[in-house]
């Protein structure tokens, strides 16, 4: 006896615990497998580029914080170098090494939350999570120590930091940066060879280098499947030159390797943030810029390696106070056009792991 | 094969594709009806492989397009305009070559209104359908800050 079958659409979200913020799949399945995936989103749509439009240079700098809101430092970065770029703002030393410190501490929060929600989406509800966290809480408490904020810092400034570094900060980083590492052999010691994380990773959702490449991944999910393009080493900004330090890369670009390489880089991070610490120049923190700062005519790029992947931020200048254009070149965003093409003739409860793997933060995809 | 800076390159592409491609500083403004084949010579002779960005801009008179393109290889950049008209703009688009121009383009289709050709699949993206207008666009006026500033 032949049975009639027919394709079955499901709705996955707005607000599934696994889509790590307000998106929505429409699902087209033939029994378990997927034919078809549309994501939907904007949800969180704020028009963040209209808005940098009427407001003043020194007004947006809050704004980007706002754009990944899980490491809302590295979004000040491309921003204010972009300014700096266009006004000829000669930027302090001391307060280049503050940025890498600061950034990469956030780099280090933003994928141990990546990491412990890509185990949530296994069904390990919140045992992985919660050690993250326990981690992730006192890198936030160094960031408060510093900024007096605890998610969105708005800590650069045109010139520099906002901030430096208060006198108990130093000791308490270093101890952090000594406990951090057996942490990091801890949660391998869960993880690297759990049964579940490696049936479930392990050979899904492979994505091809050429694919990577052509559907302008960056981030994690490029270097997870064997490109090794990291704007640290490849297009140095700031002082990332300085450093020694290497790039992971994965072999087979699944699930697997995007996890790896985001726990490698945590380890590299460490390594970046023990080397500036011993080189930390003295000098000003900041120089002091006019309030309302008029950059000439022109227009300008900069990006910086983000957590998530490559974040630029194009400004076009009209010799007024406020930017023309203030364009961002949002990696999450951009990453997010691989969905349908990773997803396609998978199964369903993959999908979901899929898509944690390639680690969206919802306010930098719909701005 | 390596190309210095865009003076270099664009008297290589003048060579292949004739006048109509113009250096401004850091960028290389490509015509309108040539765009589309200098993108794929610069992808598949010349090793540009990764698009970086898109993005649009609204000046007064027409619509600027910009595209930043990375060769890995090299770690050369180039960074191509396009001027479209601002009545019924319509431009080449380039997701048949790159996979990654697509939600992209929707993107700057949803918020510019600038209509790319041969697009697979062209609709509003953070907006909803039926969404009045296009936001990015100068005449577009917001009441909540503009009465105030």
């Amino acid at each position: 006896m032949t049975l009639a079958t027919e394709q079955f659409i499901l709705n996955i979200g707005p607000l599934h615990p696994s889509t790590h913020g307000v998106f929505r799949m429409r699902v087209t399945m033939d029994g378990e497998t997927i034919q078809d995936v549309e994501p939907v989103f904007g949800y969180l749509h704020r028009g963040l580029e209209k808005l940098c439009e009427s407001h003043t240079y020194k007004q947006n700098i809050p704004i980007t914080d706002r754009l990944d809101y899980v490491s809302a430092i590295n979004n000040n970065w491309p921003y204010v170098m972009a300014v700096e770029k266009l006004a000829e703002i000669q930027v302090p030393l001391r307060a280049e090494y503050l940025r890498v410190i600061m950034g990469e501490l956030q780099r280090i929060a933003s994928h141990l939350l990546a990491v412990g929600s890509l185990m949530n989406d296994m069904g390990v509800f919140y045992t992985a999570f919660m050690y993250m966290f326990r981690e992730r809480e006192k890198i936030i408490d160094l960031l408060e120590m510093v900024t007096g904020q605890r998610l969105l810092y708005n800590y650069m400034r045109f010139g520099g930091v906002s901030m430096d570094f208060p006198a108990e900060f130093i000791p308490a980083l270093k101890r952090f940066l000594n406990i951090m590492p057996s942490y990091l052999d801890e949660y391998d010691s869960m993880m690297a060879d759990n049964e579940i994380l490696l049936s479930r990773t392990k050979g899904i959702g492979i994505l091809t280098p050429e694919m990577a490449v052509n559907s302008s991944a960056s981030g994690p999910l490029l270097r997870g499947s064997g490109v090794k393009w990291d704007l640290r080493k490849d297009a140095p900004y700031s002082v990332y030159d300085r450093f020694d330090f290497d790039i992971p890369t994965g072999n087979n670009g699944d699930c697997y390797d995007r996890y790896r390489v985001r726990m490698e880089e945590m380890r590299q991070s460490i390594r970046i943030i023990n080397q500036a610490i011993e080189q930390l120049p003295s000098g000003k923190e900041k120089v002091m810029v006019p309030l309302r700062i008029r950059p000439p005519k022109g227009e300008t790029y900069s990006q910086i390696e983000a957590p998530r992947g490559i974040l630029g931020c194009y400004i076009v200048s009209d010799g007024s106070t406020k930017p023309y254009r203030c364009h961002f070149r949002a990696p999450a965003f951009i990453n997010l056009t691989l969905l349908q093409e990773l997803l396609i003739g998978q199964k369903l409860a993959d999908a979901i792991i899929i898509f944690g793997s390639i680690d969206l933060s919802m306010g930098e995809v719909d701005r | 094969m390596n190309i210095a800076d865009n003076q270099e390159l664009s008297s290589h592409l003048r060579t292949h594709f004739g006048e109509g491609i113009i250096v401004h500083g850091e960028y290389v403004e490509i015509t309108i009806g040539k765009f589309e084949r200098v993108a794929k010579y610069l992808k598949e002779s010349l090793g540009y492989e990764f698009l970086s960005m898109i993005t649009a801009i609204d000046y007064i008179d027409y619509f600027e397009l910009v595209y930043r393109i990375e060769a890995f290889q090299n770690k050369a950049t180039v960074q191509l305009k396009l001027k479209c008209e601002k009545v019924k703009p319509v431009v080449p688009s380039l997701s048949h070559l790159w996979y990654g121009a697509r939600l992209q383009e929707r993107e700057v289709y949803d918020l510019f209104g600038i209509e790319f050709s041969n697009h697979p699949n062209l609709k509003r993206i953070v907006l909803w359908e039926g969404f009045q207008g296009y936001p990015l666009r100068k005449d577009f006026k917001v009441k909540s800050y503009d009465a105030g500033n």
